[in-house]
């Protein structure tokens, strides 16, 4: 490493902020702009499992609600994408690798969504799973995406309080309303074990080395399980994890080990819905742009 | 004025905006771009809060044990009165959505504009909210009607929608609308019980909802 | 009119400062008042928003710094020592 890569080191690690026209390492420009795009990605598949379900809402209120949680996830992807632009990719090349397979986003938007059960699940626990990433990442060394962060939080509050919600309207149901919740709770248990990635220490992670990431990815499964499970269990809901429990002495949580070569697969495309979504969004894609190459018209 | 003739007001309008709203929802996530996408989901969430709304207060007139929900998700596919323009489904179509949009905010400025002065209080109170927020929904489709006013597939939808459009508005408030847009009255696509592409709308919207007794919580 | 990058300022009270919140696509004035709007106040979480397009903001990073000119500031004085020959002179030392 230069003598210039290892002052910048230096520099976020002990808490430096790194703004948009900083020098930066190419290593550490390529490794945000992968994270970021990423995230953006994710935010954007995100939108398809869920959008559906708009259609079906049973009440005024769960479409408005579930309308209003996407409405901020699109633009949630908006912001990320700003990010990823300022640091040198256009939004249309970020749509295109995505769309190609060439760029990847996360695990839980490769599964399809069964019922309205899903819909409270997702909005509960993988938006749960998520803030605690998010919040994490309000300490990013990249300062403008830390920023994003502060506003994505902020509006990701109402997302779980609204799945929470929708999760307990169908608990205290009917038996089969009940039987839909735990049914999808067998579904996205593993993909939400998944989640916050492989155990990999954080000092060996390139993403907490360069202070893009703050937290090791089983710091953050740790925080999820030790806010969620009890708020589970309490509702009479069964985890389908025989191995789950706390380990009083340690504090940390102990489960099955999960398939990583499963959420290698799932990541690199092969998830049960990727390649549907994908041709869904590439389709919509070809549709409407005409209309968007009219407004947005590159400068002259 | 009369709880029944109110009720009756009220649900063509709500049934109107809710499936405009449903309608308008099916951009969410595939819009031309982002920014676009996050500000139609607004037009959509609106007009289901303004739907919600009207079904409340017919709800009260009707007084029959049924509330705003079980007014929008419970009844019978012919017993909806929305009009023909809001039941057509444009996806993946932009031209022909926006289309719609121009004209459906320019006939309910007509329509709202004359609630606004209905000698029932609660009803013109009610046109008064909508009308405040359909002006930014009106500068909406008119920023979109300048980028594509030069596009021929936008010109013939239109030109396709515009009996649509009138067949919004009752008779007496049509020409307002063709002289709004300086083209003749022709013969209007009228109101009338909801048809094939309705019941597979209605189908959809309800089957969440279906799956449980009526009176379930959700 | 093509393309470009708007910046919003968002009020959050009135009062305060106006703070950055971030950036957006528009072709010209009319979208970008209807997407600012949407992403910075859909919430009523802003008063008011100033929204510019980023080709018109005058950034400016670099600030000469050469000779030393602390007298304008207040680190550039220290005040201790003459203030305590002062007291001493005057028979008000504080214990």
């Amino acid at each position: 490493m230069d003598a210039r890569t290892q002052e910048f080191l230096e520099y976020v690690q002990s808490g430096g902020q790194v703004e948009t026209d900083d020098w930066m390492p190419d290593e550490y420009r390529a490794r945000l702009i992968k994270f970021i795009e990423m995230h953006g990605n994710s935010e954007l598949m995100g939108v398809l499992p869920e959008r559906d379900w708009i259609l079906r809402a049973p009440t005024l209120q769960r479409k408005l609600a579930l309308t209003a949680k996407i409405q901020d996830e699109v633009g949630h992807c908006q912001l990320i994408y700003r990010v990823v632009e300022d640091l040198g990719k256009p939004r249309e090349r970020c749509l295109d690798d995505l769309l190609s397979g060439k760029s990847k986003f996360h695990n839980v938007f490769h599964y399809p969504t069964k019922s309205w059960g899903d819909v409270g699940v997702i909005a509960w626990l993988v938006d749960a799973a998520a803030i605690i990433s998010q919040k994490a990442l309000l300490k990013c060394s990249y300062a403008p995406y830390a920023r994003v962060m502060k506003k994505v939080c902020w509006e990701e509050s109402f997302h779980i309080l609204h799945g929470r919600d929708t999760v307990l309207a169908m608990v205290t149901g009917t038996p089969e309303q009940f039987e839909l919740v735990q049914e999808a709770l067998n579904r996205w248990w593993t993909p939400l074990m998944h989640f916050h990635g492989t155990p990999i220490p954080a000092e060996e992670d390139p993403m907490f080395v360069w202070r893009i990431k703050s937290q090791s990815n089983e710091d953050a499964r740790q925080q999820f399980l030790d806010g969620y499970v009890p708020q589970i269990r309490e509702l009479g809901l069964e985890i389908p994890d025989p191995q789950l429990r706390k380990d009083e002495a340690t504090g940390r949580w102990l489960y099955t080990e999960p398939d990583w070569e499963e959420l290698k697969a799932v990541v690199t495309g092969h998830g049960p819905a990727s390649e549907e979504r994908l041709a869904f969004r590439r389709l919509s894609r070809a549709e409407v742009d005409w209309a968007s190459k009219i407004v947005l018209a590159e400068a002259a | 004025m009369q709880a029944r003739l109110r009720a009756e007001i009220a649900l063509e309008l709500a049934d109107d905006e809710l499936i405009l709203g449903w309608r308008n929802s099916e951009w969410t996530g595939i819009a031309p771009f982002l920014e676009e996408d996050v500000a139609f989901s607004s037009i959509a969430q609106n007009e289901i809060g303004h739907a919600r709304a009207l079904y409340e207060l017919a709800a009260r007139d009707l007084g029959d044990g049924r509330d705003a929900d079980a007014l929008a998700f419970d009844r019978a596919p012919h017993e909806y009165r929305c009009a023909p323009l809001v039941q057509l489904r444009l996806v993946p179509d932009w031209a022909r959505t926006v289309a719609r949009h121009v004209l459906y905010e320019a006939a309910d400025a007509v329509r709202i504009a004359a609630l606004k002065e209905h000698p029932d209080a609660e009803l013109a109170g009610i046109a008064a909210k909508i009308e405040r927020e359909e002006a930014y929904h009106r500068l909406h489709a008119e920023m979109w009607l300048e980028r594509l006013r030069e596009e021929e597939r936008f010109a013939a939808a239109l030109e396709e929608l515009w009996p649509f459009a009138l067949g919004i508005l009752d008779a007496e408030l049509r020409p307002a609308l063709a002289e709004r847009f300086a083209r003749p009255e022709v013969d209007a696509v009228e109101r009338a019980a909801p048809g094939a592409e309705f019941a597979e709308l209605w189908d959809e919207m309800t089957v969440v909802r279906r799956s449980a007794p009526v009176g379930a919580q959700w | 009119m093509p393309d470009r990058i708007w910046e919003v300022f968002r009020q959050e009270r009135k009062g305060q400062a106006f703070v950055h919140g971030g950036s957006f696509h528009a072709p010209d004035r009319a979208f970008a008042e209807a997407y600012a709007r949407e992403f910075y106040a859909r919430r009523q979480e802003s008063v008011a928003l100033w929204v510019v397009p980023r080709d018109e903001i005058l950034a400016i990073e670099e600030f000469p710094d050469e000779f030393d000119l602390k007298y304008r500031r207040v680190d550039g004085y220290s005040i201790k020592g003459r203030l305590r020959e002062a007291r001493a002179r005057a028979g008000t030392a504080q214990g």
